[in-house]
């Protein structure tokens, strides 16, 4: 008794010093939770703070004459006269008319400047659009240069910069803004253009469009082949050695980093098969390969999650295994097995690694139609344009990031809502 | 004809022949009394003929793909004059590269001596053979497979086990391409490393100090004597990694404690899935973050304080990495820690321990070889992270244990060689082989070791 | 009801000594009003009431027996225990009295184990718990807002079902009490603490060569007996066992009621059973739960051979269970 009382004390004595250590102790998990959330959302924060401007273009009111002996085109239904046609013609002059008073070589050179130099191709497409514009003058917004773009957004902003202007490009764009010529409006070009080196007229259109010839040859190959192999794995593998070395391999396949499978994909399907570089095609089969232990690991899951029940009633009608699985295996874990695939396209929409490897890195202008064309991916040309030492492109680079993950949201998202309307309790 | 479009011709022909074989079981069940009299269902026999017709086909072609080019190579290089005959493998290499391009007139022919363009025309017609006997063999096959299909059908045959037994051996060999997967990756890695390691000693290539790869390429300089000593990149590649796992492994274990064991229920349905949005979101988009914000501000932070911080430091690729695997570990964690038995936290809360001297001194001992696994899963994860450290860690490699200055990593020049038009023979590209053989290996044993010890863990408490 | 008992409501109600079933159901409606005014006058309404008593649990009403002790080291007063909506315990009342071996039997699900958690707050860990009424240890209120949980599990020491032992050597396990505590000056006093307590639990011979094996490797009833060492390694004043030899066979189960046979000298002990042999074997005391309600408390002997309430002897003689 005396020797609990004994103990009483000591406990006693010790509480305060513990119970310090236990808020001590919480307040340590808390501080992790939090600086994780709070590295989301700066990421968040940092990307849309510095992306959303991509959203909008500046363009810049000119009063454009489509002068035929200027044009040098007598018939615009021969394309020869309309490659040859001197197209950039008509922005300069329509500049010229603007600010008269602009001399000398450098000068005249810098107010060409204002705009893209794609400018002139804009004005040839809408005059190929509309043919009785010729020779007739018309008042148009155009594309301004990259430059001009980051110079009229930040001075909008209040911090002007105008470290690649010079003085009177600042002046002139000063006198557009009072006139009310210069505006910004929505940057059309980004969603439906390919690549370029001028960051004004690049747009993620070929680079979409690469990643969904990508995933579709992805998703066809290892969803069936990952599938089939879940079923073999859990249905009908006998327990043996072999079985388990094909376990063992596919766990450790998820583990393997993707870059591998890079090197696996230049080695084999390139320098052995000859597939041709920087197509969908070669691109799918690497990330086939990729995604697969993922696709088998869900599917083995939502096959494991159908109760026996079901089978040894299959079975005790007098159906065979295999229309047991078909008929009444597959269709219960069907959703689990959706969820895994679109997981895993999850995770190849957002591979950059192993398509460096076998080309897709690319600098690609066409928009690729089918699996045979040169393409490139969203996160590839994310990688390209970061690289890229223009300004410009660091707000496209941004953008293109938030179409990116705008595209991963929708589909984790989808497969959260997939998980819990179709999951079925046992 | 193309292989393509022989590929679509079989798949019609399967169709075909699934119709012909169920028609023909419904013919000979009518007069026998409906199908009742047949053994299986009528699409079984359909199916058993579709596979006859259709599967030795397309096994010659798949055949035919992997051995047509190598035959008709070798035919053509022993063929060929001999004022052009190879005397080494890189020779041989660039010959048959030369003559490739030739018959696929990538290479105008204008100027080539007439024995190249007389093995370019060589190559042609023994291509243009090549095409023709596969898609003649192709019809022969599947005819020949559809009439035995067909034949075989009869009231009493067994259609369906037989087309079962197909059906899985065709599991089975989807299965198997994990294997083939995983001996690809050898095999190719391993080849490339071979050739590679002819020129450069093992020893120089592991042990070296200095790497330099861009000096082999110069003109003036011998074929294969840059170096190629890895250790700066083996240090580099620690380095980053070390800080990642600074970042990553305190802030993933205590937020997955917190979660498994004070947070309530509300707090974490929904801490969890935010943490996890850390997960999935793309590599490329993390090397952005590092290299465009983090790394400006690291620098501008450090010189405030006097500290020369390279923009393209250690600490800023490593950082970002840490945060990206911060919810890989507080994941895997959080399943070994909530594996953890109730009862072991009920006999340690009831003897009066407070709810962290339970965590720390019996939750945590118990789950450590299940946090030791995940953790060694983490670092394999940050070995081969590949997009972070090519953006925002350096290019030259430095050997150096100070996180402020810049580092190079493997992955980053594995990249950097392999990335442009190079002649793929060069040591500098067979280089990149060599170092992924490296990371191959290491994270193939980090990964094993791992997920063993995770396993053995799992069993333990189930 | 009946047509005849809806033809005449009024008489039905003003005769309502003879309708017992009626009046305990409403009673039981307003418990919540009627309850200090039960526990008055428990005693004097404990004996009409078996005339009454049946098999049917909504009919019981008190607990019958002496719930009470003079020389009382718990005393727990009108608990009610919630898992949730769900009501687990009904206004039970009970002391344990000091050095006393309390056994506390009944069918599965009655809540005696709810009810021996509710001792040392080891409910606290549930999160959809809640604990009403009072329990006190020394005349010091268990639940009060200021008291601290890890002092009264220091003092209130629990041995579970299962042998729970920390994946760490025997050694480690009796030590981790006393080293989390503090209760240890030096090694040799721990060492000391060590020896003691594995002495008491009757481990000390079967062990002392092999301290620093783990503790995972014994057999069963030796883990068992290593978890009570580690709960005696502080000194407690009350031990817990919840079925504490449900999971041993039956050897290992007689050494562990020696154990209790011995602890009771220094230990004040609260026993739950799923076997009414070994609370007739080990215990003093013994109170009968049924669904959540405390039926009898009374000496074991006297439960044993002549139970007061039905339920109880239907019971023991294994009517149910």
């Amino acid at each position: 008794m005396n020797k609990s009382v004994d103990n009483l004390s000591k406990i006693k004595r010790s509480l305060t010093r513990r119970n310090r250590a236990e808020a001590r102790f919480q307040w340590y998990g808390r501080v992790a939770i939090f600086i994780g959330l709070a590295a989301v959302a700066v990421l968040f924060i940092d990307i849309i703070g510095k992306g959303h401007g991509a959203f909008q273009a500046t363009y810049i009111n000119l009063n454009v004459s489509y002068d035929q002996e200027l044009l040098g085109i007598e018939n615009l239904s021969d394309p020869e006269q309309l490659v040859m046609g001197n197209w950039d013609a008509l922005p300069k002059l329509a500049l010229r008319e603007k600010f008269t008073d602009v001399s000398g070589r450098r000068d005249k050179r810098r107010l060409y400047g204002l705009l893209s130099n794609g400018a002139g191709f804009d004005l040839k497409d809408r005059l190929l659009a509309n043919p009785q514009l010729l020779n007739t003058t018309e008042s148009i917004w155009l594309l301004a240069d990259d430059d001009i773009d980051t110079y009229y957004k930040s001075w909008l902003d209040g911090e002007a910069y105008a470290a690649r202007l010079s003085d009177k490009q600042v002046v002139w764009i000063d006198q557009l803004h009072e006139q009310g010529l210069i505006h910004l409006q929505l940057n059309s070009n980004l969603f439906t253009r390919g690549d370029s080196r001028e960051p004004e007229q690049a747009g993620i259109r070929g680079a979409v469009m690469g990643s969904l010839l990508t995933l579709v040859l992805t998703l066809m190959l290892s969803f069936p082949i990952g599938v089939s192999a879940a079923i073999y794995l859990e249905e009908f593998a006998p327990k043996n050695k072999w079985t388990d070395f094909i376990e063992v391999n596919i766990n450790n396949l998820a583990a393997v980093p993707s870059i591998i499978f890079g090197l696996l994909g230049l080695a084999i399907f390139i320098n052995f098969f000859h597939v041709p570089r920087s197509v969908p095609i070669v691109g799918g089969l690497v990330l086939t390969l990729m995604t697969l232990p993922t696709i088998i690991i869900t599917s083995r899951a939502a096959i494991k999650s159908v109760p026996p029940s079901i089978r040894e009633a299959a079975l005790g009608m007098g159906a065979s295994k295999f229309q047991m699985v078909l008929h009444h295996v597959l269709p219960l874990a069907l959703p689990g097995m959706l969820t895994g695939a679109i997981i895993g396209m999850a995770q190849a929409l957002g591979e950059t690694a192993p398509l460096l490897m076998i080309g897709m890195v690319a600098f690609i202008v066409d928009i690729p139609g089918s699996f045979t064309d040169p393409a490139t991916v969203l996160p590839v040309q994310i990688f390209l344009w970061a690289d890229s030492p223009e300004r410009a492109f660091i707000e496209k680079t941004s953008a293109a990031i938030m179409v990116l993950l705008t595209f991963l949201i929708i589909m984790n998202t989808s497969a959260v809502w997939l998980r819990k309307r179709l999951e079925r309790r046992w | 004809m193309q292989a393509t479009n022989i590929l679509i011709l079989l798949f019609g022909f399967g169709a075909l022949a699934f119709y012909l074989g169920r028609g023909r079981s419904l013919a000979i069940a009518a007069p026998l009394g409906g199908i009742r009299k047949l053994h299986s269902l009528p699409s079984y026999y359909g199916m058993h003929t579709a596979f006859w017709c259709a599967l030795p086909s397309l096994i010659l072609l798949a055949l035919w793909m992997i051995f047509d080019e190598p035959v008709i190579n070798s035919i053509v290089i022993g063929a060929a004059a001999t004022d052009i005959a190879p005397s080494d493998t890189a020779s041989y290499n660039l010959l048959l590269n030369k003559i490739g391009n030739l018959a696929d007139g990538v290479l105008p022919r204008a100027g080539q001596s007439g024995s190249l363009i007389a093995a370019a025309d060589h190559m042609i017609y023994l291509r243009e053979i090549s095409r023709w006997s596969l898609t003649l063999l192709a019809l022969v096959f599947s005819a020949a497979g559809l009439f035995l299909g067909l034949s075989r059908i009869a009231s009493g045959f067994r259609a369906r086990p037989a087309v079962e037994k197909v059906m899985q051996n065709l599991l089975l060999a989807c299965a198997c391409l994990a294997i083939f997967t995983t001996l690809g990756i050898v095999l190719s890695v391993l080849f490339e490393s071979i050739q590679f390691f002819r020129s450069v000693p093992v020893t120089d290539f592991v042990f070296g100090l200095d790497w330099s790869p861009q000096t082999a390429i110069r003109e003036d300089q011998v074929g294969s004597s840059g170096s190629f000593g890895a250790v700066p990149l083996f240090v580099g590649t620690l380095l980053v990694s070390a800080v990642a796992m600074v970042v990553a492994v305190p802030i993933g274990l205590m937020s997955a404690i917190y979660l498994a064991e004070y947070a309530s229920k509300r707090v974490r349905t929904v801490a969890k899935p935010a943490l996890e949005v850390l997960a999935g979101i793309p590599t490329v988009v993390y090397g952005f973050f590092a290299a465009l914000t983090v790394a400006p501000f690291l620098r501008d932070l450090g010189s405030s304080f006097g500290l020369t911080v390279s923009s393209e430091s250690a600490l800023a690729a490593g950082g970002v990495m840490g945060v990206m695997i911060i919810p890989f570990i507080s994941s895997l964690a959080d399943d070994v820690i909530t594996a953890v038995p109730q009862s072991m936290r009920d006999g340690s809360l009831a003897m009066g321990a407070t709810h962290s001297e339970t965590v720390r001194r019996v939750v945590i001992p118990a789950a450590l070889p299940g946090i030791v696994g995940g953790i060694m899963l983490a670092v394999s994860r940050a070995i081969g992270e590949t997009m972070i450290v090519v953006m925002a860690a350096g290019m030259a490699a430095k050997l150096t244990a100070n996180p402020l200055d810049s580092v190079t990593t493997v992955t980053v020049q594995i990249v950097t060689l392999l990335t442009g038009d190079q002649e793929f023979d060069s040591p500098k590209t067979l280089a990149a082989f060599a170092l992924g053989l490296m990371l191959f290996i290491v994270t193939l044993l980090l990964n094993i070791f791992a997920l063993h010890i995770v396993k053995k863990y799992r069993e333990q408490y189930e | 009801m009946s047509p005849a008992d809806t033809a005449k409501p009024a008489k039905a109600a003003s005769k309502p000594a003879a309708k017992p079933a009626v009046k305990a159901a409403s009673k039981a409606k307003s418990k919540p009003k009627a309850k200090t005014a039960a526990i008055k006058t428990r005693k004097a309404v404990a004996p009409k009431i078996k005339a009454a008593q049946n098999l049917d649990i909504a009919d019981h009403q008190e607990t019958v027996g002496k719930s009470f002790s003079d020389n009382a080291k718990m005393t727990m007063r009108n608990i009610n225990v919630y898992y949730g909506d769900k009501q687990a315990i009904y206004d039970v009342s009970i002391d344990i009295a000091k050095n006393e071996v309390m056994a506390m039997i009944g069918p599965s699900g009655c809540g005696k184990s709810t009810f021996l958690r509710t001792l040392n707050r080891m409910n606290d860990t549930v999160e959809v718990c809640r604990v009403e009424g009072d329990i006190c240890m020394d005349g010091e209120n268990l639940y009060a807002p200021k008291l601290d949980v890890v002092e009264l599990r220091a003092r209130v020491g629990m041995v579970f079902q299962k042998p729970n032992p920390f994946p760490k050597s025997i050694y480690e396990n009796v030590a981790y009490g006393p080293k989390i505590h503090g209760l240890a000056d030096s090694r040799v006093d721990l060492d000391e603490i060590v020896e003691n307590s594995l002495r008491k639990a009757s481990l000390w011979e079967e062990v002392k060569e092999r301290l620093h094996q783990p503790g995972t490797g014994l057999s069963g009833g030796q883990q068992q007996r290593l978890c009570i060492a580690r709960a005696i390694a502080v000194s407690p004043e009350v031990i817990l066992m919840d079925e504490p030899c449900s999971a041993l066979d039956p050897i290992a189960t007689a050494k562990i009621e020696e154990l209790i046979e011995e602890l009771s000298e220094n230990f004040t002990i609260a026993i739950v059973t799923h076997s009414m042999q070994q609370a007739a074997r080990v215990s003093h005391r013994t109170a009968y739960f049924h669904l959540g309600k405390l039926i009898e408390v009374n000496p074991t002997e006297q439960v044993f051979t002549m139970p007061q309430h039905q339920l109880t002897e239907a019971y023991i003689t294994g009517r149910f269970g």
